[in-house]
């Protein structure tokens, strides 16, 4: 019972809104200490952690120089522009369309952003921005809290078309890391069975995540109105 | 042996990051000069010499981070990119080329995963199979900076100027997806799990099929929630709910109940601060007030799917 003591740390930690760092820092050297450990074999460890998952940050840091270059010479700007001449766009229709390409091309293996890569390669520079323009077009002026709604469910987006396309593909991460526990357990399954179960939570992910748009450009255009009822007055 | 390795990668990560801190130095109007400059000078010494240095050398540098982040010594820059109106003239010149260098990134991925670890001369291999996705990735982003250097005319110093100030919208924050990797790794060899999956098994009344089937998805969510990594929960709960509940106990399909099991742990990813690189990194790199705004955004999206995946488990996993 006494080793649960990390995860008491986490939740009270983030409940009184300490910094994560030290949250995940006093955690692990309070479980450590109750499992036995001493501070520096705790330190050791998070060392030798810490430099084993140093592949984690590669994505976001080799991707940022880039894409900060191309957003100084408009990449948003741009992206806005193709957008405004699409006359269907809707912030939600953006969302969902980017989505269903984003759990088909990983369900076929063509991952664009591992490690939540994809966040500052496609969400930032281009789907963010077309949604909001689409937006834009079709209401004018926005609130900072509308564009700041829309651009979290651009985020949300990404996350639900990588997620739950994701293990429909067999040589994926998950699956071959289910197919090792298995094989540990000398427990015979196919990768193509939990492939093959992967698919209905893919599919009802997608018609979750197209009524949460429908329910956005709703909400979108209630705002714009009252906004613009706002400017009027 | 294998030619290029990731080791190539993070040094060039280190040389990016030791040009952060530089900038930093040299910045008068930095609001927080020689905190910020030291935590990311830090950060480029574990990034280049981490294999070189002793692990518990490491863990007293990742100790400084974690306390000059902690003294909110840690800030961004007062630096702006160009106003909006240099960008729209720009985008007006430059029009679709833009998007060119941006498609290149996973364009060489995908073809760099196909292609290069199939490449070997005898018994020299090109790159390591295991790595060949992220040396993708990183060679895609590298091309795509040269090629974006071409189509804008650019200085070779904009790009590290303008990645510096976005890494520094991101701050601390970068490295919480490694600490929380640490984390799980002392919680793995303390036994947390184990515990976890004794108290779940003595409080239910698991002899009841849907009850084993609600306590793995829900405890794969509950678990990731609290680890922010589906990957980790996955071995713990089914290794202690999963298989001896589901599978031993009452028939059930282990490929089925591993596959739905895992989507589980991921709506507990939708659901959590803990899953930095996922809802915390997206939220600053959007420059949301909100740090929680991804995930409050999520949430219903996230419980919708878990009641889904109960469901869906238990029609099916006791049939198949």
């Amino acid at each position: 019972m006494i080793k649960l003591i990390g995860l008491v740390v986490v939740v009270a930690g983030f409940a009184l809104r300490f910094n994560t760092l030290l949250v995940v820092m006093a955690a692990g050297v309070a479980t450590g200490l109750v499992a036995g450990m001493s501070f520096n074999e705790i330190m050791a460890q998070f060392g030798k952690f810490f430099v084993e998952n140093r592949y984690m940050t590669l994505p976001v840091v080799l991707m940022v120089p880039v894409i900060g270059l191309l957003e100084r010479h408009g990449l948003q700007e741009r992206a806005e522009t193709l957008i405004r001449r699409a006359r269907a766009a809707t912030a939600g229709r953006v969302l969902l369309l980017y989505t269903a390409c984003r759990q088909v091309s990983v369900a076929l293996g063509i991952n664009i952003g591992s490690s939540g890569g994809a966040h500052a390669t496609f969400v930032r520079p281009l789907v963010a921005p077309m949604a909001e323009s689409a937006a834009r077009a079709r209401h004018g002026e926005l609130s900072k809290a509308t564009v700041e709604t829309i651009r979290a469910h651009a985020a949300a987006a990404e996350n639900v078309g990588n997620f739950f396309g994701e293990d429909v593909f067999i040589a994926v991460g998950a699956i071959l890391l289910m197919k090792g526990f298995f094989a540990a357990q000398k427990i015979e399954v196919s990768v193509w069975g939990m492939a093959l179960w992967g698919i209905p939570t893919a599919l009802m992910a997608l018609a979750v995540f197209a009524w949460r748009c429908h329910r956005l450009d709703r909400q979108v255009a209630n705002e714009a109105a009252k906004f613009r009822a706002n400017e009027i007055r | 042996m294998t030619l290029i390795t990731l080791e190539w990668f993070y040094a060039v990560i280190g040389a990016m990051l030791a040009a952060v801190a530089v900038r930093i130095a040299r910045d008068r109007g930095h609001p927080k000069r020689w905190g910020s400059a030291a935590f990311w000078a830090l950060l480029a010494a574990v990034f280049v010499f981490g294999k070189q240095l002793p692990p518990v050398a490491v863990g007293y540098l990742v100790l400084a981070m974690v306390a000059l982040a902690a003294t909110k010594q840690v800030e961004r820059s007062q630096e702006q990119t160009a106003a909006r109106e240099e960008r729209a003239s720009e985008a007006e010149r430059l029009k679709n080329g833009l998007f060119w260098p941006a498609l290149l990134i996973p364009a060489t991925a995908v073809a760099g995963s196909l292609l290069l670890a199939r490449i070997h001369f005898g018994d020299v291999r090109l790159v390591d199979a295991k790595q060949v996705a992220l040396i993708s990735l990183g060679g895609g982003a590298l091309l795509a900076t040269i090629v974006a250097l071409r189509v804008t005319g650019a200085a070779a110093s904009t790009p590290v100027a303008e990645g510096s100030r976005l890494l520094q919208t991101i701050g601390w924050a970068l490295i919480l997806p490694q600490m929380l990797a640490a984390l799980g790794g002392i919680f793995a060899q303390a036994g947390v799990g184990e515990v976890v999956a004794g108290l779940v098994t003595r409080a239910l009344p698991t002899q009841f099929p849907f009850v084993a089937v609600a306590a793995y998805c829900l405890g794969m969510a509950a678990f990731t929630m609290c680890m922010g990594n589906a990957f980790a929960a996955f071995a713990v709960i089914t290794g202690g709910i999963g298989l001896p509940l589901i599978v031993q106990q009452h028939g059930g399909n282990p490929a089925i109940m591993a596959a739905i099991g895992m989507l589980s742990g991921y709506c507990g990813t939708l659901m959590t601060p803990m899953a930095v690189n996922f809802n915390l990194v997206p939220a600053l790199l959007l420059e949301l007030p909100d740090k929680n705004a991804v995930v409050k955004t999520q949430v219903p999206i996230g419980l919708t799917l878990l009641a889904t995946n109960i469901a869906l488990m238990y029609f099916c996993v006791y049939r198949f």
